[in-house]
């Protein structure tokens, strides 16, 4: 690592997550959050889905504004291509996940980063959701994330950082990990 | 009957702190459910061995003495050291007797014992960390065709059904019973989750002696950063059995044991495992090579390097693109599924408002919160790294001796 004259700045505020790991283990009910989205068909594969507001800190709490998100399917699926897949919501999920523990990460280590940029792949046989090969899954078969980072660290500072960023990842747990689901019928 | 100190469990930190409090002339009974190192006679595997080299076993005022010290202690071998030990200090033993509960009184603890009643100043719990197996709730999702078995009841693969197993858990326990298994002829998969990997010798020494000389057994428990997660780090991939190098998961994919990711969920009958197998074998490979970057700049800083054997690093652990995600627990293949899953504590005896959220015993340093005059010994990273090895309870049974010799001298009768 350089010795410079400024202090590491990845723009992550590193004690503030540290005093909430302190403070939320002494409130535990505190640490309970609930994310939320809420979705309307528009039309075809086409529908908008809005995040707002979640629970957590024992109180509800509201983004700075309201997102919203079209989703669709490419004209290549006779859809209207209005917005990205719900996969491709996923990996964005995945790697900004990762991306935002990469920061987090070294900041708490003392890693001045200049770039970081990743690619994200995931890799799937349509024929799963199509219903053609019981054999094939749904879901991705496999996915890849390849990260470009120049920081302030050895190669293996930096291999170290990626690994410990999908460590603490709520969304690598989430896909790599079984979860229950319950949908129903309002 | 009075005493001023009970101690209760007469393993090897029961009796370390019966050597201190004798050395200090502080009259005291060690209350012991079987007979001295119970659990090393009747709950482990009577293949294991020890961890740490002979050299290493020592205790309060007792050095190894024996003719092989860079072996590794069978069980059985522990339980007749700790026997001799036990004899050798004199320690006031009173076997065959079960503590039913602990409990706080003006004077100090009650405590009661079968039919009697014991009242203490003090009392020390030496129970240790591993009374009962720690069994993950996805246990309860198992087919009932298949055969479970934890480290409690495994003895030797001979009381396996045939077909495959399915152990569960890479810690040392589970890269040893794996490997034992899967050399008896049954086909093994073997679960990871995060794990420990070192070699067992690095440039011509054990690795505890290079975790000893480098000072890492030494750091305190209030040095650590994560100290949660220090106490909670499974044992390290090692084996005591002769002439083995690795007992990493390497060397049981070489063996033909199927390594899989943690075991999530069994759903219908299926066994799903995690997908971040490659990562925690990426995490273990980075965290065994810093501990070895460690020891090099610590050889090199102690003028060593001319002594030893040259640097050299480990080939990374292999992971098999194609690693299963899923497993069928009804179609025979698999016909014992085995919890390697680590171990805890049994304090359910102890009427103590001493616990925290999770319902371990809170304490600094061994030193229990919320209930003076109790302390507690022989558990993970108690007061140092070294505190979750037989050799550790000799320094912690002194600091934790001189805290309560301060504490009776603090209060008077």
């Amino acid at each position: 690592m350089t010795i410079t004259d400024r202090p590491v700045d990845n723009g992550v505020n590193v004690e503030a997550l540290l005093g909430a790991r302190e403070a939320l283990s002494a409130a535990p009910e505190a640490a309970e959050f609930t994310w939320r989205a809420s979705c309307t068909w528009r039309n075809g594969t086409h529908s908008r889905s809005t995040v707002a507001g979640f629970t957590g800190l024992g109180a509800e709490q509201q983004h700075r504004t309201t997102y919203e998100f079209d989703v669709d399917h490419p004209e290549c699926f006779a859809s209207e291509d209005n917005g990205a897949t719900p996969v491709e919501f996923v990996l964005v999920g995945l790697v900004g996940c990762l991306t935002a523990g990469v920061a987090a990460i070294a900041q708490q280590r003392s890693i001045q980063l200049r770039s970081v940029t990743a690619t994200i792949e995931g890799q799937m046989n349509v024929l799963g959701i199509l219903g053609a090969d019981p054999g094939v899954r749904n879901g991705f078969e496999a996915v890849t994330v390849r990260f470009a980072i120049d920081g302030d660290a050895s190669r293996d500072d930096l291999r170290a950082l990626i690994a410990q960023s999908q460590k603490r990842s709520a969304v690598f747990d989430i896909v790599t990990n079984p979860t229950n689901v319950l949908v129903e019928l309002a | 009957m009075q005493t001023t100190a009970v101690v209760i469990g007469a393993g090897h930190a029961g009796l370390a702190m019966s050597r201190r409090l004798t050395e200090r002339s502080i009259d005291h009974v060690v209350l012991e459910r079987g007979e001295v190192a119970n659990s090393w006679r009747t709950q482990r595997w009577p293949s294991l061995r020890l961890l740490t080299p002979n050299w290493q076993t020592r205790l309060p005022g007792h050095d190894y003495a024996g003719g092989d010290p860079d072996g590794y202690m069978p069980a059985a071998e522990v339980a007749a050291t700790l026997t001799r030990y036990a004899r050798l200090i004199g320690a006031p033993v009173r076997a065959d007797t079960t503590v039913r509960t602990v409990r706080a009184v003006p004077q100090g603890f009650e405590i009661h014992a079968d039919d009697d009643v014991l009242y203490a100043r003090t009392v020390v719990l030496a129970t240790g960390a591993c009374n009962l197996p720690a069994i993950p709730a996805v246990a309860a999702a198992v087919p009932r065709s298949i055969t479970t078995l934890t480290p409690f009841t495994y003895r030797d693969p001979g009381q396996l059904p045939d077909g495959g197993v399915l152990v569960v858990g890479a810690s040392a326990t589970g890269v040893q019973l794996a490997d034992q298994i899967h050399r008896s002829g049954r086909p093994v998969t073997l679960a990871a989750g995060e794990h420990v990997r070192l070699p067992r010798a690095y440039r011509g020494r054990d690795i505890f002696w290079w975790l000893e000389a480098t000072g890492l057994l030494a750091e305190r428990y209030d040095q650590i950063d994560d100290l949660t997660r220090a106490r909670h780090l499974p044992s390290p991939q090692l084996t005591g059995a002769p002439g083995i190098t690795f007992s990493d998961l390497n060397a049981l994919t070489a063996q033909g044991v199927r390594i899989v990711g943690r075991l999530g969920r069994v759903a219908d009958g299926v066994a799903q495992f995690s997908g971040s197998l490659r990562n925690t074998c990426v995490l273990a490979d980075l965290k065994m090579n810093r501990f070895l970057n460690r020891a090099d700049e610590w050889a090199t800083a102690s003028g060593l390097d001319d002594e030893l054997p040259p640097p050299h690093r480990f080939a990374p652990t292999r992971v098999d693109p194609r690693t299963p995600l899923e497993l069928d627990l009804t179609t025979g293949e698999i016909g014992t599924v085995l919890w390697a899953t680590g171990f805890r504590p049994d304090h359910s005896w102890l009427d103590l408002p001493v616990r925290d959220r999770a319902g371990h015993i809170r304490h600094e340093g061994g030193v229990v919160t919320g209930a003076a005059g109790a302390y507690v010994l022989g558990l993970p990273v108690l007061r140092t790294r070294a505190s979750s090895y037989i050799h550790g309870s000799d320094a912690d049974s002194a600091a934790l001796a001189d805290h309560l010799h301060s504490f009776l001298g603090s209060r008077p009768r």
